[in-house]
């Protein structure tokens, strides 16, 4: 086997694991096609499991014959190996560089990982979008849903069904597609029950510079509005971007040809934007020696919280027009994969309570990420440590991250909104970007199809929708609130989000307390409700009941 | 004095006023104001529910006439609790007027004509004398187990013989003579000669002083031989600290007007440390700044955060922490004496005793410990509460937040220990709101000495009593006594990303800002249904086992009675 080439030393002993705020641990370092472990042989002390593919970089460091490895993960986190012997240690660094940059998706852990647990409901067919149409269904008869898309030859990023206007039929869809990037035609996203209005998204159309229509297109979002009614469209991109955008075939929707349609252009960064603001965020987070001018610089200077801001004032937006302006939306930018999914997914969240729920979440990142086309796969294929030193084009790109983040800032205006807390959110993080489980694999459904990977992984849905794991990610300050939430964007609103950027960079003993008082507060509550409860029913018993049937 | 107040209003009542909604600045309801002897009150007009906005005259920091428009004239009255109400006045002359009531109205001239003196007046005199005992400094001593074998209270203050800005009653090392205690009262700044300040458990204790009146070269022998004392007295170390908590160019600029730092080559077993934090023109200076970036209409994220940055604030909250954390090692891990002062030891000397205080004893992180550790190392210290929160009208140079800087350091204490805190947010922020309002007597003048002269403990209410009586609102439910945080020494990161903007108290009335839902109450609310579902428990318990009897009861006599006598 493959891995066995690549592991030159799979055993070194007397290894010293560094971590900050954390014991250092002497132990084992064993390498396996997966795993880096180091195990200290005793019982009480904590192993280090680390996945190769959460490891971004990697840097050695010599004095004398002692070797350092400073690994750098995905998810953050940076420890330090002391290993003795330079052979070893170049032989561990080699090795660790060959298995966390494999090429074959098909190599990945999720492919030899088999769960330890009882697979109780299948993720792969958790949400299927025959099941989320059926809700539509309840809703409204005005759609209809198309498998124009089978074969995946109108559009690559998009899954074999889509929603769509009912009175457009597959011929019209096919020529919107040809007139849209990537043939991303505007499909449904969201349904806003409430007043009937839609949130469609879709790739930028092909006006190019000549001002090119399409009349398919043209009709087909017409078709989504009420008679008299004008609809939005929002444009990720700022005028000026959408403008150069033309001179590579690209464009905007021009006022003549959608005279039914206001335009808003808005100003989310492109996704190679994104991926410096990661670095420079990390970067200031991991320096300890900063004073505090040096420090509010540089987190200013990552730009990060500028686009969690942007991100989420285009979503409030969006948002808007749908529940308070009673109109029909169409979401895009460039690609349609990546600043109009952060847009289109929370705006829902902001709009439906069903997606503040921990399956409703799962429902949405299936929907609005992973069949929607997100390329996880190539957004996520390094995170903030990334070196560049790739020579294949740079495609990474914290954009789900962004979306988390949002998340986060909403959960934390509304902490008693949410059925998940923040956990649920730092657990998709993690795996996003690395994990056992199958769902982040490939870039879309096409991919994932020929990857067969609901028969050859195990979904994270499978996983997280245990009763155990559901209660460990639930918010136990939640209560259903069945509201429309709008949260603000003023920068003192908008924090750090200290549960991933600053996750290893303090100890968490003390949040962690807090937080398992305020379980047991809630929970004290609880019980003492039903002990009142059920006193109450034995004490109306007994002066209800005949005393003889009571007794017997 | 009504009678002084009166003829500064010239205008009580104007109608069709405008208050604009400063977040939004869109948003504006109209109604009448009122200018009455003690507040600003804007009533709504046609609102389903009386909607009524209060503004005491002694928490008006400035108000300014802007420029007439069409509209009408804008008056803007910025508040020491961060409150910010911009009226527009549909005349000129009237808001003229208003402008003119309320300068003479926010700043008087006498201690007299202050709030605290006209609220509540008519209660209980012996009630009201009483509850000032509440919070008493002579048991807050005996608690640190004072005086003992090694330190001893000396009278050498009485009647403010020695320093008119010291409290009456002090402690000195047990070696410390009369004549020490003079000579070296007449080497430092007013009087303030070196005394304790904080005994912790360990023996190692805690001073206070001004700075030595040295100059390039001067000294004297009793202020030399009085730190030595406080070095005796620490049985566990043979030398001590002196921090100086200015930065290093302050107190070399302070040498000469004769003024300056201790020459370690003067006393002998001193180790000599600067900390750095910055003067009272600086700290106003900062605040200003963030409040101008605060208060920014639509500001962007890096408007706000560059702002943050050039104004200094967090970095002068850092500084202050980690003065704190440094005399906290000091004392609990090396178990060393250390002596604290500034230029007058009433100020940043007060800020670093008591953040000191905070981490290194759970008392101080009890409600009563709070009120407590203020009357002690301010209130009863000599901080300059009059001038710095300019009670009356006095010179602006004088006005810093030296206190508020204080309140913020516990609340970012809090933050890095969330259970570890008998009080929570609302108390720290209902304290600073008071330390302002001139609504209770604690915080008027600026040494134990004028409040004395004042009478205040027989013509004002006491704070402390008041938040005591209301202490439920100030509990954070997620204190435990037992727990492993609460207890012991704290010892807080002090990175700069530990430290965050405190929106809660800046931003207190742009409540368009906060969280729309709060954890906090969320769980107060579970807290106070939790007690009285005990109670419930309780009583039904109770019943259910009255019941119980009476069944059994039942059940030996069922045969004897009729079932229309049962019930």
């Amino acid at each position: 086997m493959e891995f066995a080439e690549l592991i030159k030393t799979p055993r070194v002993d007397g290894v010293v694991l560094r971590r900050p705020f954390q014991p250092t641990v002497e132990g084992t370092l064993c390498l396996t096609g997966h795993h880096l472990i180091l195990s200290s042989r005793q019982d009480n002390t904590e192993e280090l499991w680390l996945l190769h593919a959460n490891i971004d970089c990697i840097e050695k460091r010599f004095v004398g014959t002692l070797g350092t490895i400073i690994v750098k993960c995905k998810d953050l986190r940076v420890i330090q190996l002391d290993i003795p012997g330079m052979e070893e240690c170049l032989n561990i660094a080699s090795s660790i560089e060959a298995l966390s940059t494999l090429d074959s998706v098909s190599l990945m852990y999720p492919f030899f990982y088999r769960p330890m647990f009882e697979v109780i409901e299948d993720g792969w067919n958790s949400f299927l979008p025959e099941d989320s149409f059926k809700d539509l269904e309840s809703m409204t008869d005005e759609w209809r849903l198309s498998d124009v898309n089978q074969d995946y030859c109108v559009c690559a990023s998009y899954p074999p069904l889509v929603a769509v206007p009912k009175d457009v039929d597959d011929d019209t869809l096919r020529k919107a597609a040809a007139f849209r990037h990537a043939g991303r035609f505007p499909v449904l996203s969201y349904y806003h029950k409430k007043n009937g209005m839609v949130m469609m998204r879709s790739g930028q159309p092909l006006t190019g510079t000549n001002g090119r229509r399409c009349k398919e297109d043209e009709k087909l979002i017409n078709a989504t509005l009420r008679a008299g009614k004008r609809g939005y469209i929002i444009d990720t991109r700022t005028i000026a971007v959408a403008q150069q955008a033309k001179a590579r075939g690209g464009g905007f929707e021009s006022e003549a040809n959608y005279p039914q349609w206001r335009r808003i252009h808005k100003a989310i960064e492109r996704s190679s934007v994104l991926q410096e603001s990661l670095i420079k965020l990390v970067e200031a987070c991991n320096d300890q020696s900063h004073n505090m001018d040096r420090w509010l610089s540089k987190l200013e200077a990552s730009n990060w919280q500028t686009h969690v801001k942007e991100i989420l004032t285009t979503a409030c937006l969006a948002a808007q027009c749908i529940d308070r302006e009673g109109a029909s939306v169409l979401v895009h930018g460039t690609e349609g994969t990546d600043s109009t999914l952060q847009v289109t997914s929370l705006a829902q969240i902001i709009l439906d309570p069903t997606c503040r729920t921990i399956r409703g979440f799962q429902a949405l990142v299936e929907r609005e990420w992973l069949q929607a086309g997100h390329p996880f796969q190539q957004r996520c294929v390094q995170s903030a440590y990334g070196n560049g030193s790739s020579v294949k084009v740079r495609c990474e790109a914290p954009v789900f991250l962004l979306f988390l983040d949002c998340v986060w800032q909403i959960l934390r205006q509304f902490p008693c909104s949410f059925q998940f807390s923040e956990h649920f959110l730092v657990l998709l993080f993690e795996h996003a970007y690395a994990s056992q489980f199958g769902t982040f694999l490939g870039n879309s459904a096409a991919e994932r199809a020929k990857l067969k990977l609901s028969q050859k992984t195990v979904s994270l849905w499978s996983w997280v929708n245990r009763p155990q794991e559901a209660q460990r990610l639930s918010n136990p300050l939640y209560e259903a609130n069945s509201l429309v939430i709008w949260p603000s964007v003023a920068p003192q609103s908008l924090l750090l989000w200290e549960g991933v950027f600053l996750r290893w960079n303090r100890s968490s003993r003390c949040l962690d307390e807090a937080y398992e008082e305020m379980v047991h507060i809630i929970e004290y509550n609880k019980e003492l409700q039903n002990k009142v409860n059920s006193l109450r029913r034995q004490l109306a018993e007994l002066e209800t009941d005949d005393p003889l049937q009571h007794t017997e | 004095m009504e009678t002084i107040v009166m003829e500064h209003i010239r205008l009580p009542k104007v109608e069709n006023v405008r208050l604009i909604d400063t977040v939004t600045s869109r948003r504006a309801s109209v109604g009448t104001l009122y200018l009455t002897a003690t507040h600003t009150i804007f009533v709504e007009n046609e609102t389903e529910i009386l909607t009524e906005t209060w503004v005491l005259h002694s928490l008006v920091f400035s108000v300014e006439k802007q420029a007439s428009t069409t509209t009408g004239c804008p008056l803007l009255v910025r508040c020491k609790n961060f409150q910010v109400l911009q009226f527009v006045i549909p005349q000129e002359r009237d808001c003229h007027d208003v402008h003119v009531s309320l300068l003479h109205l926010s700043r008087p001239e006498h201690y007299e004509e202050l709030y605290c003196f006209s609220y509540n007046a008519n209660s209980d005199r012996e009630d009201r004398r009483k509850a000032w005992d509440f919070i008493n400094l002579k048991a807050e001593y005996s608690r640190m187990g004072l005086p003992n074998h090694l330190w001893k209270l000396t009278p050498a203050n009485h009647h403010y013989k020695v320093s008119d800005t010291y409290p009456a009653d002090l402690y000195v090392p047990k070696s410390a003579t009369p004549p020490v205690i003079m000579g070296s009262s007449k080497f430092r700044s007013r009087g303030r000669f070196p005394t304790l300040a904080v005994f912790p458990p360990t023996q190692a204790a805690i001073c206070r002083s001004s700075q030595p009146l040295s100059g390039f070269s001067a000294r004297c022998l009793e202020d030399e031989q009085m730190l030595e004392a406080i070095v005796r007295s620490n049985p566990r170390s043979d030398f001590m600290y002196v921090v100086d908590t200015r930065p290093k160019l302050n107190a070399m600029a302070n040498r000469a007007a004769g003024k300056g730092y201790e020459n370690e080559d003067n006393y002998s077993n001193i180790k000599f440390h600067f900390v750095g934090i910055e003067n009272i023109h600086v700290m106003r200076n900062s605040l200003q700044k963030m409040l101008e970036v605060s208060e920014a209409h639509f500001p962007s994220m890096s408007y706000f955060l560059e702002g943050l940055e050039s104004s200094g604030w967090l970095k002068h909250i850092k500084a202050v922490v980690d003065a704190g954390v440094f005399i906290t090692k000091a004392i609990a891990e090396e178990g060393i004496s250390v002596l604290v002062h500034c230029s007058d030891g009433w100020d940043r000397t007060a800020q670093v005793c008591s953040v000191a205080s905070v981490l290194l004893d759970p008392y101080y992180r009890t409600l009563k410990g709070l009120m407590v550790l203020i009357e002690r190392d301010w209130v009863s210290f000599g901080h300059k509460f009059s001038h710095r929160n300019n009670h009356l009208n006095g010179d602006p140079k004088e006005v810093s937040p030296v206190i508020d800087q204080f309140l913020e350091c516990v609340w970012q204490l809090s933050e890095q220990f969330p259970c570890a805190f008998e009080y929570n947010e609302r108390f720290l922020i209902t304290i600073h709101h008071h330390v302002y309002s001139c609504q209770y007597g604690n915080f008027i003048g600026n040494n134990q000495k004028e409040r004395t002269e004042l009478g205040l403990q027989e013509k004002t209410h006491s704070l402390w009593t008041y938040l005591w009586k209301n202490r439920t609102d100030y509990i954070n439910p997620l204190y435990r006594p037992d727990h492993s945080q609460t207890q012991g020494v704290l010892r807080p990161l002090t990175a700069p990303y530990c430290f965050k903007f405190w929106g809660a108290l800046y931003n207190r009335f742009d409540r368009g800002i906060h969280p729309r839902q709060s954890v906090m109450e969320y769980l107060m609310a579970i807290r106070e249904e939790t007690q009285q579902l005990e109670e419930q428990l309780a009583s039904h318990e109770m019943a259910s086992s009255m019941a119980g009897q009476e069944e059994c009861w039942y059940k030996g006599q069922q045969y004897a009675r009729t079932e229309g006598l049962m019930m």
